[in-house]
């Protein structure tokens, strides 16, 4: 092995005076190859906020967890006939696009049923009244991180009708796993 | 090359470093006590993924979310920190050829650590803290289980100060002259974000702690997210930082690469030092409060020069290693440096694999989740650990474990015992991995969500390609498992029953010989740079090739999470 023996210093030596040097060869012709490609990766993100329709915004307004969950109960007395079966999760709560529709998230359940229609646009309010929680609306598997005292609003559009699951994936507690809910979209 | 029998130091007969006796113990400490806390995560990581594989389902629920916490804890706070220290003190002491600046703070440091660590797992043991590694607030745990991260922090901050004022000892006693050698530099470099990483843990832990005894009321969950974050991920930097250090050594022991050029080395590591702790916000992506410009800001302009940190390394490290292949005669053709490596040697194998596994798949998945609206279709599912087990697991822990195969034999004079099993090991831990996190990966791209104890409860959301792939986690699972404990096996029985091989050599793991037909014709050819100082064209046209194989695999995952994105609802 000999490696404290070789004419030039190795990684484990003090480099010899002079060690300053500009890249050559290869390692320079790499090395702007990947300053290239880090620009085009830092440019993308910009790029998709004014051209793509997915971005995650942070709109988020502060908020008591017994103020909003107020407001979800208004909102749920609003926008349903039988407001009993919306509190046992088996009736959706049906909201008149466009407009501001809420959900809830506690250990270990999201409220309501939501009621969509496609192709419309909706500024969704998600909050806690307890722990942290995770939105992942499946099956597109769009994730959202949901943290108590902040009301953090999505401008979503609902595209294929169908019945969508929301899945909490941030632990939120021993019962975690049984925390799904439901959107259907018309 | 002599043996001094000077008390204080040793010469090792195989590599001509000095060991420093008084830091020696320390060294060993450390690392033992890593090798211990890597045995308690990995007998969690078995549990988890056993249970995890829906169709065996191990753990009872509260069980399960107790272990993920134990393992994460262990595998991504106390293995690392203790080995960390450990490759500290013995780099320090042993390229500067200088003693430890006190033995007593290195008592300190490690009384610390070891104690705030006990008291973490014991308090996790008993269910007075299943709230994740993470451990976000409103969830709150035993205030022990804050006190003893807050002791391992401290107590690790304490360490990496001697290491400075080690270093500052060597530069005062002029025990080197000129700069330091690279694997110190890159340690120093792991060293200072250690700094600013554990402040951050001080910062995010004391409030929480005295919230958990009751004596002010709970910090602001998202304000909590923001900084324990910059000791989370950041955290994680420390890492990458000590495991390319790690790959510079290795890499000079086993084929006898010297860096290409040193400046381009020592930029990367002050890219990293510079740039890296923007990277907590790529936890945040998704957050409410935090807005875009914020979110981009911290993740491209800034974290990308942190990326092509590591792209600089990821050429220069192979590239010294064609350049050394070379010049013994391996010339065949583009690779043939490469078929003629040391495959059989675990020191080369497992610090080939690292370098492999974190700059293929860990450095493209990690990229790319962390782009800020991809992560939309990325986070808190199963994507996100199927990302990090192949850089720290599959990146800094086999670059660790490599280490390991040169360091037993260094500092207890012991030969490894079992040596065909010994070669056997990286692989079949790097196999093992890799088949975890493509598991998890996939099933997180199905949107199975990460720390969940069971998908059922969300019925037939998922369909039976989503089972097939935690399977594969499973199986993964257990073939890292098997490398794991086939890895303290073999160190531990050495330890304890190696050949003592004091007075002599070690024997060769194997490292590649000399052709003697064609060495000579392959050598590189000086040309004059400025100042009349010599610099050299190196032949890397092989690892030229791998890095834009590299490249464009990096573009075709990268695009196609874009594609991906754009298929799923509109929302801003």
């Amino acid at each position: 092995m000999k490696i404290m023996s070789e004419e030039s210093s190795s990684s484990l030596q003090c480099p010899a005076p002079g060690w300053f040097q500009a890249p050559s060869g290869n390692e320079r012709t790499w090395i702007g190859m990947a300053v290239v490609w880090c620009l085009i990766l830092s440019v993308m993100m910009p790029y998709w906020h004014f051209r793509g329709k997915q971005n995650s915004t942070g709109e988020a307004y502060k908020v008591k967890p017994a103020d909003f969950i107020k407001r979800v109960e208004k909102f749920v007395l609003a926008n349903t006939g039988v407001e009993s079966l919306v509190e046992e999760g088996i009736a959706p709560v049906v909201p008149a696009p466009p407009g501001e529709i809420y959900l809830l998230a506690k250990q270990f359940a999201w409220f309501p049923i939501l009621k969509l229609r496609a192709g419309e646009t909706y500024r969704l309010h998600i909050s806690s009244a307890d722990f942290q929680h995770g939105f992942s609306l499946l099956p597109m598997n769009m994730n959202f991180q949901i943290v108590p005292g902040y009301d953090h609003v999505l401008t979503i559009t609902p595209q294929a009708p169908g019945t969508y699951h929301i899945v909490c994936n941030e632990f939120c507690g021993i019962g975690h796993q049984n925390m799904v809910g439901k959107i259907i979209v018309e | 090359m002599n043996a001094k029998s000077d008390s204080a130091k040793r010469i090792c007969l195989t590599t001509g470093l000095t060991i420093c006796r008084q830091a020696e113990f320390f060294v060993k400490a450390n690392a033992v006590l890593a090798v211990v806390f890597l045995l308690i995560g990995g007998i969690a990581a078995i549990l988890l993924a056993l249970t995890r594989w829906q169709t065996v389902h191990l753990l009872p629920v509260d069980w399960f979310y107790r272990i993920i916490t134990l393992h994460g804890i262990n595998m991504l706070l106390f293995w690392i920190l203790f080995f960390e220290v450990a490759i500290l003190y013995f780099v320090v002491t042993t390229l500067l050829n200088v003693r430890l600046a006190s033995r007593a703070i290195a008592w300190v440091s490690l009384s610390m650590m070891l104690t705030g660590a006990v008291m973490v797992d014991v308090t996790i043991l008993v269910g007075k803290a299943d709230v994740m590694l993470s451990s976000y607030l409103p969830l709150l745990a035993h205030p022990a289980f804050y006190l003893g991260i807050i002791l391992v922090a401290v107590g690790t901050l304490i360490g990496v100060i001697n290491f400075f004022a080690t270093l500052y000892k060597a530069k005062k006693e002029k025990t080197y002259e000129g700069s330091v050698p690279l694997v110190v530099f890159g340690a120093t470099a792991a060293a200072i974000i250690a700094v600013v990483t554990l402040l951050h843990g001080a910062v995010v832990m004391v409030p929480t702690f005295l919230h958990s005894v009751g004596l002010i009321a709970q910090p602001d969950p998202q304000w909590y997210r923001l900084i324990w974050w910059g000791l989370g991920h950041m955290s994680q930097q420390v890492n990458v930082c000590a495991m390319v250090a790690v790959w510079y050594f290795l890499a000079t022991v086993t084929t006898g690469a010297k860096p290409l050029n040193e400046a381009v080395c020592r930029s990367a590591f002050v890219l990293y030092i510079l740039f890296i702790n923007l990277a907590s916000a790529h936890h945040l992506l998704v957050d409410p409060g935090v807005g875009a410009g914020w979110k981009i800001w911290n993740t491209s302009y800034a974290m990308y020069l942190a990326v092509l940190a590591s792209m600089m390394h990821g050429f220069t490290v192979p590239a010294s290693v064609e350049v050394a292949m070379r010049h013994k005669g391996y010339i065949r053709g583009l690779f043939g440096w490469l078929t003629g490596a040391p495959w059989r040697n675990p020191g080369f194998s497992a610090f080939f694999l690292s370098l492999i596994i974190f700059g293929f798949l860990g450095g493209i998945t990690g990229v790319t989740l962390g782009t800020q609206q991809i992560n939309i279709i990325a986070h808190n599912t199963l994507r996100i650990p199927g990302h990090f087990h192949v850089t720290v697991v599959g990146g800094t822990t086999l670059a660790f474990m490599g280490l390991t195969y040169y360091l037993v034999p260094l500092l207890w004079q012991r030969e490894y015992i079992f040596k065909p099993l010994a070669r056997l090991q990286p692989y079949l831990f790097g196999i093992g991995i890799v088949t975890l996190s493509v598991g998890m990966s996939f099933a997180g791209s199905m949107g199975v969500a990460r720390r969940s104890w069971d998908i059922e409860a969300a019925g037939s959301i998922y369909g039976p390609t989503a089972h097939l792939f935690l399977g594969l986690v499973g199986i993964g699972g257990i073939l890292a498992f098997l490398a794991l404990f086939l890895y303290v096996g073999l160190t531990v029985g050495t330890l304890l029953f190696g050949r003592r091989i004091v007075g002599r050599a070690m024997e060769d793991w194997g490292t590649p010989k000399v052709l003697s037909t064609s060495a000579g014709h392959d050598h590189p050819a000086p040309i004059q740079a400025g100042a009349g100082v010599v610099a050299t064209v190196h032949p890397t046209q092989g690892t030229m090739v791998l890095a834009i194989v590299f490249l464009i695999s990096f573009a075709v995952y990268y695009f196609a999470n874009w594609k991906a994105l754009a298929d799923v609802w509109p929302v801003r």
